[in-house]
């Protein structure tokens, strides 16, 4: 045997050993398209000098596809994904299905105690955390400084919906393409949904009472719609009925909106690069009436692991990395403090480089001034601040939504509209057996 | 005069086609325009057609995010397979229903057709459960298979049309000269009906490149194709239009791309037979 001959075998041999011993577990990561998400993926490579033995597989697909596949996936007991992006909504539902393996075990350096108490009371199911928040928001109120300054008005840093609607008419001037308020008014749960149901607290208003009977032909339901048709009407861009969350952002960055209710992680779109009025932008509280409670929601998008994942160490292992207080340090030492995933840990809000980004502050108290556990001011059967965690309000929501956004659009009345809502919840509440 | 209206009418009727064809281009036209602007311009309002700031950035990241060229090749490999197998169990099918049929035979194709009407996702979790049980999840074995009894009815119905107008007398002549079944099928029918089949090709690789329901649910990671590759793209919450309209040009251009070059063979074959 030649000495090139026997070097070669050798050489396979121990590439074959080393092969062995360096076995790869490949995760399945699926995940929606965002900006943190992006950045996270661009930033693996501290991931696997830290975990070799580790590959991560990524699948990226809008939010509602991702939520069917996944739905799937875990109702068949398909274990086709290891970690999972959901929402709040999801948490307390699949958790209490039993389809999401419990995250209590992770190691201590994931310092659960420094998780914020109200997103954490959100993904935590009898007890247990069932999903590891990655960046957590409210909504709040962002509104033109210069506007207000030549309006002559002060912006509160806790508003009421009357200084709310005040401002709104002193801002516009639609002659000049310049409107006062953007508010949600695209159909759908997520959509204008989320934005009613939680201005909807602010006013004394519930989806359900405590026998889950809908509440819609209730005063406060309709002071909450006239209200917000009101200010849509006279002070709103024109369409707004086809206006969700991206159409409002492009509207405010282009400086045709004097405020805009919305979640606190667009703050950093309004002040971004992408926007002519970076520098006016304030930011406030979402207003309230006075009743004690804020019309801001809650929301977190998190990583779970699916109880029929059969990788559920390299899982775990890859949550921890991806949601640990290392990872904000790990974000801010590449890309600076304003890029950090917001809304998931005190310690974040502690430091000092980071508080003193603008939106900082007002992001963690819109995010404290929600309880999911107690969303109302009237008792609820229901957790969830902007939803009611139900696996039918997917569908009730949009349902509902579709309603009020025809009422925008000048299809529907107020009352009509509400009647509408009314009637359809209560046939699908009986329907899946809620009303008796 | 006669030439006048005949003229005047042909006008008509040119001005016609174009605004049709105009209105049916315009989505794509859109897209590939939308894919290169600046996010902040993709979205602008009023919308900017031309006068934009062209870039090719939104390529850039789109690879950058994207292995591209691996949900290509499984869109390949499941179009090709799916049309392949199709029509491999769609010929002797429609062969049989064209010359030999039954008296059930249009019974028959109806129940095939009416099985296109039932929404897919009614039978989406039974055929989850089948292909987890079978190991055929996030494989293109199991995608081709699924596209090739979706799109089974369409094959059998467009090969029998075209079957139909073949002469049976001439298939009786090759029977007659000694000719076996499979002779017959393979010598005689196949090549007199080039131009059904190769239209019922066409057809049925651009149904399989974009049928975006089963290659989403079925596929993770290993045998997505575009159609996944697309889904990515879009956000809750940001600007995203522009990256989604590159995203999309570069899923539908290798089909766009085909489909010019074979149109000729398209219109001809679902023409056949359509004068006599």
């Amino acid at each position: 045997m030649t000495v090139s001959l026997r070097a070669l075998l050798g050489a396979t041999a121990f590439v074959a050993l080393t092969g062995v011993a360096m076995a790869e577990t490949t995760i399945t990561v699926a995940t929606v398209n965002n900006g943190d998400m992006i950045r996270m993926q661009g930033l693996m490579d501290d991931f696997y000098a830290k975990n070799p033995d580790i590959k991560v597989e990524w699948v990226t697909l809008e939010e509602n596809v991702l939520r069917q596949n996944v739905t799937t996936d875990i109702a068949t007991n398909g274990g086709q994904y290891d970690v999972l992006t959901i929402g709040t909504y999801e948490v307390p539902i699949w958790g209490k299905q039993g389809w999401l393996a419990s995250l209590n075990d992770l190691p201590a350096d994931y310092d659960v105690d420094d998780l914020l108490p109200a997103i954490r009371g959100g993904l935590t199911v009898d007890g247990n955390l069932m999903a590891s928040p990655f960046y957590g928001e409210s909504s709040m109120v962002m509104y033109r400084k210069d506007l207000m300054d030549a309006a002559g008005l002060t912006m509160s840093d806790a508003p009421t919906w009357t200084e709310i609607e005040a401002a709104a008419k002193a801002m516009t001037d639609k002659s000049k393409e310049q409107y006062g308020i953007c508010l949600r008014g695209k159909a759908g749960w997520g959509e204008n949904m989320a934005f009613l149901t939680a201005m909807s607290n602010s006013f004394g208003a519930r989806w359900f009472d405590e026998a889950w009977v809908p509440q819609f032909d209730q005063p406060e339901w309709k002071a909450t719609l006239e209200t917000y048709l009101r200010v849509m009407t006279e002070y709103g861009p024109p369409g707004a009925s086809n206006n969700g969350f991206n159409e409002n952002l492009t509207l405010f960055q282009q400086g045709k909106c004097g405020m805009w209710i919305d979640a606190t992680v667009a703050a950093s779109f309004v002040t971004g690069k992408d926007s002519t009025v970076a520098d006016k932008v304030g930011f406030a509280l979402a207003p309230d009436n006075g009743l004690g409670k804020r019309g801001n929601w809650l929301w977190a998008w998190s990583l779970a692991i699916p109880a029929s994942s059969q990788k559920q160490d390299a899982a775990k292992a890859f949550i921890n990395w991806a949601t640990n207080k290392d990872y904000l340090a790990l974000v801010a030492s590449k890309e600076g403090w304003a890029n950090v995933p917001p809304g998931t840990r005190t310690s974040l809000y502690s430091n000092p480089e980071y508080a003193s980004i603008p939106f900082a502050k007002m992001t963690i108290d819109s995010i404290n001034a929600a309880d999911p556990n107690a969303p109302t001011v009237k008792p609820v059967p229901y957790v969830g601040v902007q939803f009611v965690a139900i696996p039918e309000f997917q569908g009730l929501g949009t349902s509902v939504g579709q309603e009020f956004s025809a009422a925008l659009a000048g299809q529907k009345s107020v009352d009509e509209a509400l009647a509408a809502a009314q009637a359809l919840v209560t046939d699908e509440m009986t329907a899946a057996g809620y009303i008796k | 005069m006669a030439r006048h209206v005949t003229t005047q009418r042909r006008a008509i009727n040119s001005a016609a086609a174009w605004t049709v064809a105009l209105m049916l281009f315009f989505p794509i036209l859109w897209t590939v325009l939308t894919s290169f602007k600046p996010e902040a311009q993709a979205v602008a309002s009023p919308p900017i057609f031309l006068g934009f700031d062209w870039t090719l950035q939104n390529y850039v990241d789109v690879n950058e995010q994207r292995d591209y060229f691996r949900y290509f090749v499984n869109s390949v490999i499941i179009a090709l397979g799916s049309t392949a197998l199709g029509l491999v169990l769609a010929i002797p099918a429609a062969w049989s229903m064209a010359f030999v049929p039954g008296r059930k035979t249009k019974d028959l194709l109806m129940w095939m057709l009416s099985t296109k009407m039932m929404p897919a996702v009614g039978v989406l979790v039974p055929i989850y459960l089948l292909f987890k049980t079978l190991g055929l999840l996030d494989t293109r074995v199991g995608l081709v298979v699924v596209l090739t009894l979706m799109n089974l009815p369409i094959i059998v119905w467009m090969l029998y049309t075209y079957f139909k107008e073949i002469p049976g007398e001439i298939l009786e002549a090759a029977r007659m000269d000694g000719a076996t079944l499979k002779s017959e099928i393979l010598y005689v029918l196949t090549p007199m009906a080039v131009p059904g089949i190769a239209s019922t090709v066409l057809l049925n690789i651009i149904l399989a490149w974009n049928e975006a329901f089963w290659t989403i649910n079925l596929t993770v990671t290993d045998a997505a194709p575009l159609t996944k590759f697309i889904s990515g793209f879009s956000s809750p919450q940001g600007l995203f239009y522009a990256k989604l309209s590159a995203a999309s040009t570069m899923a539908i251009a290798p089909i766009l791309i085909m489909g010019w070059f074979s149109q000729k063979q398209l219109v001809r074959g679902l023409t056949f037979g359509a004068v006599k």
